[in-house]
C-alpha cells in the first residue's frame, strides 16, 4: 500500500505579520516557521495507518517551498514517514491553490498512491482548496474535514465534522484522498531515537520548474490588516490599576456585579 | 453579471445561511439564480429561477451527484459567479466544481474590494484582496459575514436530474455530543484559550468563572488538546452563546470562535497581543498576561 501525506510549513500564528515589499504577502523576516497544525493531524493519521498495515505499506511525505520547509519534512519523517519529497520552490508563497494542487497532482500521477492525506486547510492562507483539487485532478474519491478515520481492507470509514457539532459518516474506497480537521487524533511528539533515525531517511529534491505546468487562476493584489471596527476600549498598564478599572467597568456596564 | 447561488439543505431542512448568499449577491450587484438539492415541500422565499434536485433521491451529501447536477445548472445558466457558503458543504463541493471548470476559486470572502474580494488569512489577523484571473469564478462566503436577505417567493422551479456512479456512500448523521454544560443559559461565561499556556492553569480560569457566578467556556484548541471537555466549547462546532458577560482569557479570536460568542451583551478580552482579532468584538480589551491578570481579578472579587 502506498500512502502520501502533503504538508505545508507556516509561520507561528501567534506572530505579528507585516506586509512584504510587494505588499501581497507577509514579510518572512523575524517569523518562526513550523508544520501547519492541520497537517500534523494528517501525518499522525497516515503514520497510524502505516503502522496498521505494516511493512507492506510505504508512507511518503511531500512539501513545497524554499529550503526552510525541510525542517517540517524532518519532523514528519521523525513522526514515522518513510521517505520524503521536497518540491523546491522559492516562489511557493505566490502560487495560488490551483498551482499548488497542480504540482502535487503532477508528482502523484502515475505513482499509484492508494491514499493521500492532507490537512483540511493551511493556517496562513486557509483556502481549504488544495486537497479537494488534487483529488479532482487525479480522479480520486475524496472526503473532507475528517474528525474520525478507520481503514479496513480498502474501505475508509470517515467521520466528517459538520456545523453545530453534528458529524456525517461516509464510506469510500481507495484510491482516495482525505483532508484532516483539528482534533482527528493526538499527533505524537517525535522521540529522540526517531529523530536520529529520520536523519537517515531519503529526501528527494524536485525543482518546481520540472512539475509546475499551470498558470495561476487567482492573484493576491494586497495583504493588509483588517480595518479596525473601533468602539472597543483598550486597557494597558499596571496590574492593580487594570483590575480596578475592569471591576469599575463591570459594575457600570453589566448587571453581573453589584 | 449573474451569480448562481448554491443553497444548503441538511437533516431535511433548508438552511438559513442560504439567504446570506442573496445578501452577498445584492452587495455585488448581480442577477441571481439559485441551485438547491432539497425538497419541493420547502421552497426558499425567492422569486427567481430555482434549479431544484430532490434530496431524497440525490442525498443531502453526495458530492459526485451534486457536482453533476450543479454542472448541468451551470451549463443552462452560464453564470459569471458560482457562490457557496463556506461551510462543510460549500468548501467540500466548491473546489470540485472549480477544478472541473478550471475556474478561479476565492474562499471565505468577508467583503468586496477595489480589485476583487476580501478574504481573511493568518488566523484572521490579516486580510488579502484576491482577484480572479479566470472569466468565471467560484466563490465561498464566510458564514455570518453578509446580512441575510429574503427576496420572497415563490420561485420558478426547474427540476434537475442526474445519473451515474458515486464514490462515496453516506452512512448517516451522528448527533452532536451531549452538552455537559448548557452554556446557552449561563449569564456569565469565562472562557479559556490556548494563551493560558497549559492544562494546569484551567482551574485558575474556572475560579474566576465561579467568582463571577458563571460557567467555564473554552476555545477549540483547548478542547482539542484535552484540557477541558468538548461540552465547554464555544464556537461554530461547539455552542453558540450570548451571555450578559463573556470573558475571553488568552483567546486570540479565530473566526469560528467569534461566530459562537460575538452576540454576547458585554465582552471582555484578556490578551497579551494588542492586535489579536478578539479585539474586534471585545468591548474591553485588557492587554496583559492572562495568568497574572485573572488571579488578581479573582482575588479582588473575593474581597
Amino acid at each position: 500500500m502506498k500512502i502520501l501525506v502533503c504538508i505545508k510549513q507556516v509561520p507561528d500564528l501567534e506572530s505579528r505579520f507585516k506586509p512584504n515589499t510587494a505588499g501581497t504577502w507577509y514579510d518572512e523576516a523575524d517569523l518562526a516557521f513550523r508544520m501547519n497544525e492541520y497537517d500534523e493531524y494528517a501525518v499522525e493519521q497516515a503514520v497510524q495507518l502505516r503502522e496498521q498495515v505494516g511493512d507492506t505499506a510505504e508512507l511518503a511525505v511531500l512539501s513545497i517551498g524554499p529550503d526552510r520547509v525541510v525542517e517540517a519534512i524532518k519532523k514528519a519523517l521523525a513522526m514515522g514517514c518513510d521517505n520524503a519529497v521536497h518540491v523546491q520552490d522559492l516562489q511557493a508563497a505566490t502560487r495560488d491553490p490551483w498551482q499548488i494542487a497542480g504540482i502535487i497532482a503532477a508528482f502523484a500521477r502515475d505513482k499509484g498512491f492508494d491514499l493521500i492525506f492532507t490537512g483540511m486547510q493551511s493556517q496562513d492562507r486557509g483556502s481549504a482548496q488544495v486537497g479537494v483539487t488534487v483529488a479532482e485532478l487525479l480522479g480520486l474519491a475524496c472526503a473532507t474535514t475528517l474528525v474520525g478515520f478507520s481503514f479496513d481492507n480498502g474501505t475508509i470509514t470517515a467521520k466528517r465534522e459538520l456545523e453545530g457539532g453534528v458529524k456525517g459518516v461516509v464510506k469510500l474506497s481507495t484510491p482516495a484522498l482525505v483532508t484532516c480537521q483539528l482534533g482527528l487524533n493526538i499527533p505524537r511528539y517525535p522521540t529522540l531515537p526517531n529523530i536520529m533515525k529520520a536523519k537517515k531517511k531519503e529526501i528527494t529534491v524536485i525543482p518546481v520548474a520540472e512539475i509546475l505546468k499551470e498558470e495561476a487562476l487567482a492573484t493576491t493584489e494586497k495583504f493588509y490588516p483588517p480595518a479596525k471596527k473601533g468602539g472597543g476600549m483598550v486597557l494597558e498598564g499596571d496590574m492593580g490599576d487594570l483590575v480596578d478599572k475592569v471591576i469599575g467597568i463591570l459594575k457600570e456596564k453589566t448587571a453581573v456585579l453589584r | 453579471m449573474k451569480a448562481l447561488l448554491i443553497g444548503e439543505y441538511r437533516e431535511a431542512k433548508l438552511l438559513d445561511s442560504t439567504y446570506e448568499l442573496f445578501g452577498f449577491a445584492a452587495q455585488l450587484g448581480v442577477k441571481t439564480a439559485l441551485f438547491l438539492v432539497g425538497s419541493d415541500s420547502q421552497l426558499p422565499a425567492y422569486n427567481g429561477t430555482l434549479y431544484l434536485a430532490d434530496a431524497t433521491k440525490y442525498g443531502e451529501y453526495n458530492p459526485d451527484l451534486h457536482k453533476r447536477l450543479l454542472l448541468e445548472a451551470i451549463g443552462k445558466e452560464s453564470p459569471d459567479y458560482i457562490v457557496f457558503v463556506h461551510s462543510s458543504y460549500g468548501w467540500d463541493l466548491a473546489p470540485r466544481i472549480a477544478a472541473t471548470l478550471k475556474a478561479a476559486q476565492v474562499s471565505e470572502i468577508v467583503g468586496l474590494t477595489e480589485e476583487g474580494f476580501e478574504v481573511g488569512c493568518c488566523n484572521a489577523k490579516m486580510r488579502r484582496s484576491v482577484k480572479p484571473a479566470s472569466q468565471r469564478a467560484v466563490l465561498t462566503i464566510q458564514a455570518g459575514a453578509f446580512q441575510p436577505v429574503q427576496p420572497g417567493g415563490p420561485p420558478q422551479v426547474h427540476p434537475m436530474t442526474a445519473e451515474g456512479t458515486t464514490t462515496l456512500e453516506f452512512v448517516g448523521y451522528e448527533p452532536a455530543e451531549e452538552k455537559g454544560v448548557d452554556l446557552a443559559r449561563a449569564e456569565v461565561i469565562v472562557s479559556a484559550g490556548r494563551g493560558i499556556g497549559k492544562k494546569d492553569n484551567i482551574p485558575v480560569i474556572a475560579a474566576l468563572a465561579k467568582a463571577l457566578g458563571g460557567e467555564l467556556g473554552a476555545s477549540r484548541p483547548v478542547v482539542d488538546a484535552g484540557w477541558v471537555d468538548h461540552g465547554h466549547q464555544v464556537g461554530t462546532t461547539g455552542q453558540t452563546v450570548s451571555p450578559k458577560l463573556y470573558m475571553a482569557c488568552g483567546i486570540s479570536g479565530a473566526i469560528q470562535h467569534l461566530a459562537g460568542m460575538k452576540k454576547s451583551e458585554f465582552i471582555v478580552a484578556v490578551n497579551k497581543d494588542k492586535d489579536a482579532p478578539i479585539g474586534e468584538v471585545a468591548d474591553v480589551l485588557v492587554v496583559a498576561d492572562v495568568m497574572q491578570f485573572v488571579p488578581a481579578l479573582t482575588a479582588r472579587l473575593a474581597r
